[in-house]
């Protein structure tokens, strides 16, 4: 035994280490592989061994070899064995092997929970450590569902080494186990101003991470990164925040007024190109979501703008890169200050550096316009021929096609043009984007009728050297253009000059050598084509010609018959079957003509993507379920490459339409007809284009009609597109002259033109020579307007789309592994967390309470609505912050921004919760401290602003109210509130006006900074299924109160939303109005018109309102502290005035509430059932209140430097009084 | 990337990101467009160039390309610190040292720390414990190593260190 024991050891001495082996591999070049199966032999015998040591070298070996491309899962087992090693040499070995090698599907991994949550407990820091960034690699569904709690106990480790890592990896847990953000976000949230800046970058991570997927389930945390990112000096979590904030701001654009300013300072001040960069990107951002009612808007755009051009003449590609990357962002919103810099963009083009040219093509996508759309395309065109490498020119190849189809070809003002690009693109070699080409091919032919014409005869010349491009067979390559053609030339035949040739070229027996889906296209439109023949033919009674033809048919149809593709052969001996019965009736001299063109009678539309998912499915109907019992498996499914035939189908499945009878066919059509009479874009199509020139003045010598189709365009030498450039110049010109002829009547006959949200103007002029016809695609009938699907629903963050807001539930708690009693639990290191567990048990136990003291059973009600506060607490909360708080610097902002949320958090928990206001006490008193060096530094103030401060929070609370804050003797204010019972929801926006088609409700709020201006914030609620856009809202000035208008514009003219409201949904929008004297209420009346668009066409509405301006409008939330208001009364300057309603049964408290809420005052001091309160207006009138309450009445005294002010001020707070 | 590749996979992802890398000039810029190996256009390859290595990473849309690039340099930084004045073979020979740097840069997809005092702290407590332990390869196996070594010629011995010194540049600092 002993002598064994010796041998193992000195085997163990030659074993190799991971040096040895990597040495090894780097001398057997030549036999690699054979020496790494040798020492895997040598490794598997080391396992083997029962000392860890050995088997942690051997592991360690293997993950190096893992490397290397070997799968070594194999040893699974073994890694756990070293992963529970008890030395941390070892652990760390096992631990790097099984994050680089476990997955999901790693059986054993079950096997590891105990161990990491052994390890996870650890006294020693790294051992913990090792085992999250482990975890981290290969957590499980159950892994994360078993370990969850331990985790979340590690965001409160006493190292911040552990407390970073376990913060970072709850993302990872998030994922796997989405009901764990929940219960787990509290105390992230924390983790943001955790002290140590590593943590609290971590958990900045995660919720930007989180953020970024579901923006709007964060938003309520808005001011907390704020804050942060006011008081950050970190770059990394600066950047991090940054950019979340440019997630979230086109979600609330108020939050983007306020970050304007520290971001431009930030700008100023860094000396960071990543922080510097990550600025001007949200800056982008802010501006883009900002309404176009604030000044200075373009010409903050234009800054950025400018400083982009700056990084992109950098000689720093990367700054090049990021610039271009940055200017696109501009470019979708406003196109016209990017376009300036088109001669920059096309520039770039020709950099050498692939990744600059991509971005530059990216933003030439934005850049065209109908003007110069066919001379950027004509540059794209020489870069195609120029282009090395396949992957650059497909690139271009698909960038040409979205440029030129961008919201339904709106730039395009040629089609023959276009179907000439078509063309020439598919002499481009070894392409893979054939399939694009030719889904472009089919949906211009079908919807731009008037081209259809020029692109059939396009088509058969191209079936007619099919040879050229067939040569190709691979998928997606150029051949799939012949699909196109051959379903275009079938489809249209009619049109077709010479269909006997195309026919031939359709038969011909290269046709076999193209791929299935290809030839099926052929075989069904070789058919239409023959029909259309057929039918020429008998019409000029040329009956040979005519049995020549099915002769034609007769004896090349075979040669698909025998094609070993089942959907070719089905077809072709189905057809060959029909031109044989043909024969025998032309035979008999029987008409034939009519009835096999009937076959192919109607037309066919587009049909809406994913027109087919719409379809409910209906009820009773269970699509998985077998029809037939499921034949044993074995054949099948082994030709198609699945994903990608899918991909394609979708495209090319676009202009097919789905089968439907003669009579659905003719029903539908009908129904189409009468919806295109009422759809004002729709042109009544004439069947010829000629016609429909000569209907429009000024058109009718457009060259495009001269053209001789058979003789297409081509001059040698000269692609035959460019030819289209000239004429298109002289068409312009020409249609330049005769507008000027017309200038005077100006009586344009109504071209209807598609909605664009970039034309320009000049871009108005150009009339195009083709208008697209068909611009809607068909929708079958009851399908679902929602867009569910455009989510992937295998996106695993949808599942973490939770609201965070809403308080937790009694199922919603971590798994925890100890059998344990809920009431009884108190595990330390849960203490802080468990706050809205707690709380969640409440209901329950309330409702018992009730039944118990068999109370009023209102009080249900109550409760429901208690719940729904929660929700709306957080609107409010931060409509608060964004609305009131000015700039950091000047104001309190970040204060009260921090403390809002833990609010809310105790809202709905007023009763049990008796040791909640001690925390939030302590929370307040840290965050306090937080705030002082923030301030102004002058260290005399501090105090006083510390005071402030406390008050200012004892006032929120109030202002909140429901806020059972902790009874320290400097607060008389909070005693007694501990059992007052919440209030309704209050919303400080009221009704504006309403019709059938939207709704506005609206708030007035003042600013401190700017004197004399109040921000009317309006929110306008889309009530009907039309499509709202072209908003205006003007207003009727009086002398005292304006609308404050766009530079430039006129006392009349209204000021345009800056928003489009689609069925259903709400925006915001801001407007400003200055007011001279405020001592007065004002009512301004005024009207908000748009543009309707549904289905049946689009109408002008106009909603008329009266916007009123209560005197406590002006009012801003001040707060004050008493010894400031004593003196203020003292002085004598102030007038008072009082009044007294009566019939008063609201609780004291909850009157508090609501005048600090609706007429912005906050509460100074409170003894008992009287309260002095204070507020002050935008013109910096001081106004004081005496509020006192007796049995079933209430008084108010106040006194204002301004006594008109105060009775009108009072007489609104009786109204709201009155109601209490 | 969120999900585990098999091996195939990942050595093909490994190569043809090296391919890639490599064809680029040094005064083009370090960013590549995602392709569909490494998960579509929300991903890019951010790289940087130092003597014969390259440094890839992979990052989604959440991250600052500016950023990753200054990241490239701290986590460069410190493998220099962590086996004073880094060259090539270091990292070829001691790849487990530069996982387990790594993991304190970035742990499962996300960055952990971009101070690299901070990380090089991390690192030295974790070897110290580490020698406390003994090591891997106690003292006997390390000698039999020696033995091993000196019984295999053809090991290059003499490796000419000097040349593939990973020069750092001072570059602005990040944090």
């Amino acid at each position: 035994m002993a002598l064994k024991m010796v041998k193992g050891s000195i085997d163990r001495m030659f074993d190799k280490n991971l040096q040895d082996l990597v040495r090894g591999i780097r001398n057997h070049k030549e036999d690699e592989a054979k020496y790494i199966s040798q020492c895997i032999d040598e490794i598997k015998q080391e396992l083997k061994q029962d000392n860890i040591a050995v088997k942690a070298n051997a592991v360690c070996k293997l993950t190096y070899l893992q490397m290397l491309g070997y799968d070594i899962s194999w040893a699974a087992f073994n890694i756990i064995e070293v992963m529970s090693a008890s030395k941390f040499t070892f652990k760390r070995i096992g631990y790097l092997a099984a994050s680089q090698c476990f997955h999901e599907g790693t059986d054993v991994i079950m096997l590891t929970t105990n161990q990491i949550r052994k390890d996870l407990s650890s006294p020693s820091q790294y051992d913990t450590g090792v085992a999250l960034t482990g975890l981290s690699c290969f957590v499980t569904p159950d892994l994360a569902r078993d370990l969850a709690n331990d985790i979340m106990t590690l965001m409160s480790h006493t190292k911040p080494y552990i407390r970073k890592k376990a913060v970072l990896i709850m993302y990872k847990v998030f994922l796997k186990y989405p009901e764990s953000l929940r219960p787990a976000f509290p105390r992230l949230k924390e983790k943001l101003e955790d002290p140590d800046p590593g943590v609290q970058s971590a958990a900045v991570n995660v919720i930007c991470e989180l953020a970024r997927r579901n923006p709007k389930n964060y938003l309520s945390l808005a001011p907390l990164f704020f804050k942060l990112m006011t008081s950050s000096t970190n770059n990394w979590v600066l950047i991090k925040i940054i950019k979340l904030f440019g997630a979230l701001t086109p979600l609330e654009p108020r939050l983007g007024k306020k970050l304007i300013e520290p971001l431009t300072n930030l700008i100023h001040s860094t000396s960071a190109m990543s922080l510097l960069y990550e600025c001007v990107n949200t800056v982008i951002a802010v501006l883009i979501s900002l309404s176009s009612g604030m000044p200075n808007h373009s010409a903050s755009i234009q800054l950025c703008v400018q400083k982009l051009r700056i990084l992109i003449e950098d000689s720093d590609q990367n700054l090049k890169y990021l610039g271009l990357l940055a200017m696109s962002k501009i470019l979708r919103t406003h196109p016209k200050s990017v376009q300036a810099h088109k001669d920059l963009v096309l520039q770039c083009l020709d950099d050498k550096d692939e990744s600059i040219r991509l971005r530059a093509l990216d933003l030439l996508y934005g850049m065209v316009s109908k003007k110069n759309l066919m001379e950027i395309v004509k540059k794209l065109m020489t870069h195609v021929d120029k282009a090395e490498g396949t992957t650059y020119r497909d690139e271009l190849l698909t960038k040409i096609i979205d440029i030129c189809s961008q919201s339904n070809y709106q730039h395009i003002t040629n089609f023959e043009w276009y179907i000439s690009i078509l063309v020439e693109l598919t002499r481009l070699e070894g392409t893979r984007h054939g399939h694009l080409i030719a889904a472009q091919m089919l949906d211009v032919a079908i919807r731009v009728k008037a081209i259809r014409k020029f692109a059939v005869s396009q088509m058969s010349a191209l079936l007619d050297s099919a040879h050229l491009v067939a040569s190709s067979t691979q998928r997606n390559g150029i051949c799939e253009v012949l699909y196109a053609a051959a379903w275009i030339c079938g489809e249209f035949s009619e049109h077709l000059q010479e269909p006997h040739q195309t026919l031939e070229a359709m038969l011909r027996p290269k046709v076999t050598t193209l791929p299935g889906h290809i030839q099926a296209v052929y075989v069904q439109n070789v058919v239409k084509l023959y029909a259309s023949i057929l039918q020429q033919k008998e019409q000029a009674a040329e009956t040979e010609a005519a049995q020549e033809v099915t002769q034609l048919m007769v004896e090349r149809l075979p040669q698909f018959v025998q094609s070993a593709d089942l959907e070719v052969q089905e077809r072709a001996s189905c057809i060959l079957q029909l031109v044989k019965h043909i024969q025998k009736l032309q035979a008999k001299d029987v008409p034939v003509a009519e009835e096999v063109s009937a076959l192919f009678a109607g037309e066919l539309n587009p049909v809406a993507p994913k027109a087919q998912k719409k379809v409910p499915v209906p009820e009773g109907l269970d699509l998985d379920a077998w029809i037939n019992e499921p034949l044993s498996d074995s054949e099948s499914e082994d030709e198609k490459p699945k994903a990608i035939f899918h991909d394609e189908e979708q495209r090319q499945a676009k202009p097919r339409q789905p089968e439907a009878d003669e009579e659905e066919l003719a029903r539908r059509r009908e129904a189409r007809k009468q919806e295109q009479a009422n759809n004002p874009f729709y042109i009544k199509s004439s069947p010829s284009p000629q016609k429909r020139y000569q209907d429009a003045p000024g058109v009718e010598h457009i060259p495009v009609v001269q053209i001789d189709l058979s003789v297409p365009l081509k001059v040698p030498g000269l692609p035959m597109s460019d030819q289209y450039v000239k004429l298109e110049e002289e068409r312009r010109h020409r249609q330049r002259l005769e507008k000027d002829k017309r200038k005077k009547k100006k009586k344009e006959k109504g071209r209807p033109r598609r909605h664009s949200a970039l034309h320009t103007e000049s871009d108005e002029d150009i009339a195009p020579a083709q208008q697209v016809d068909i611009v809607t695609e068909e929708m079958p009938e009851n399908a679902l307007p929602s867009d569910e699907d455009d989510k992937d629903p295998n996106d695993p963050y949808r599942a973490l789309d939770i609201d965070l807001d809403k308080p937790l539930a009694d199922s919603e708690k971590l798994p925890v592994q100890k059998h344990r009693n809920a009431e009884t639990s108190k595990s330390p290191e849960k203490e802080d967390v468990p706050v809205i567990e707690k709380k969640s048990k409440k209901p329950k136990k309330k409702e018992k309470k009730h039944k118990e003291k068999g109370r009023e059973k209102g009080r249900k009600k109550e409760k429901k609505e208690k719940e729904e506060k929660g929700e709306e607490g957080k609107g409010e909360d931060l409509d608060f912050w964004l609305s009131t708080t000015p700039p950091p610097a000047t104001a309190p902002a970040p204060a009260l921004a921090t403390a809002e949320p833990e609010v809310n958090a105790v809202i709905s928990a007023p009763k049990e919760e008796r040791e909640e206001p001690k925390r939030e006490e302590q929370d307040e008193e840290e965050e306090v401290e937080e705030q002082d060096p923030e301030k102004k530094p002058s260290k005399h103030k501090k105090k006083k602003h510390r005071k402030e401060q406390e008050e200012r929070s004892a006032d929120r609370k109030k202002s909140k109210k429901k806020q059972p804050a902790g009874g320290g003797a400097a607060e008389p204010v909070e005693n007694g509130s501990l059992d007052e019972e919440p209030l309704p929801p209050m919303s400080s926006y009221c009704l504006l006006a309403e019709n059938s088609y939207i709704r506005m409700t609206y708030e007035v709020q003042g600013s401190l900074q700017e004197d004399s201006r109040v921000t009317v914030s309006i929110v306008l609620e889309n009530q009907s299924s039309s499509f709202l856009k072209n908003m205006e809202l003007n207003v009727l000035d009086s002398l005292n109160t304006k609308l404050a208008r766009p530079e430039g514009s006129s006392v009349h003219d209204g000021v345009p939303v800056p928003f489009q409201l689609p069925p259903g949904i709400s925006n915001e929008a801001q407007f400003v109005f200055t007011i001279q004297s405020i001592a007065m209420a004002q009512k301004l009346k005024g009207t908000l018109t748009f543009i309707a668009k549904n289905d049946e066409g689009s109408t002008h509405e106009k909603l008329d309102f009266k916007l009123h301006f209560s005197c406590t409008s002006y009012l801003i939330t001040t707060p004050c502290y008493s010894d400031a208001f004593a003196k203020l009364l003292e002085s004598g300057d102030l007038s008072m005035s009082s009044i007294k309603v009566d019939g008063i049964s609201m609780s004291f408290q909850n009157l508090l509430a609501k005048i600090c809420f609706h007429h912005h005052f906050s509460v100074v001091e409170r003894v008992n059932s009287c309260a002095s309160m204070y507020s002050r207006s935008i013109q910096g009138h001081h106004v004081c209140l005496l509020v006192k309450k007796g049995e079933k009445s209430v008084s108010v005294d106040g006194k204002c430097s301004d006594s008109t002010l105060l009775s009108n001020l009072l007489e609104e707070m009786r109204a709201t009084l009155a109601t209490c | 990337m969120g999900l585990r590749e098999p091996e195939e996979i990942q050595q093909q992802i490994v190569r043809e990101t090296f391919h890639l890398v490599l064809k680029r000039d040094d005064n083009i810029c370090n960013f590549l467009e995602g392709g569909s190996l490494i998960g579509g256009s929300d991903y890019k390859l951010i790289y940087r160039h130092y003597a014969t290595l390259y440094f890839v990473f992979c990052v989604d849309s959440s991250e600052s390309e500016l950023g990753i690039l200054d990241l490239i340099q701290v986590f460069v930084e410190t493998l220099d610190k962590c086996f004073e004045n880094v060259c090539e073979l270091d990292l070829i020979f001691h790849m487990d040292k530069v996982h387990y740097i790594l993991q304190e840069v970035v742990m499962g997809g996300m960055v952990l720390e971009t101070n690299m005092n901070e990380i090089v702290a991390q690192m030295e407590a974790q070897n110290r414990l580490e020698k406390s332990e003994g090591g891997l390869s106690a003292a006997p196996a390390r000698a039999v190593s020696a033995v091993k070594n000196i019984n295999l010629p053809e090991i290059p011995r003499n490796i000419n260190i000097g040349d593939l010194n990973i020069k750092v540049p001072n570059l602005s600092q990040f944090v």
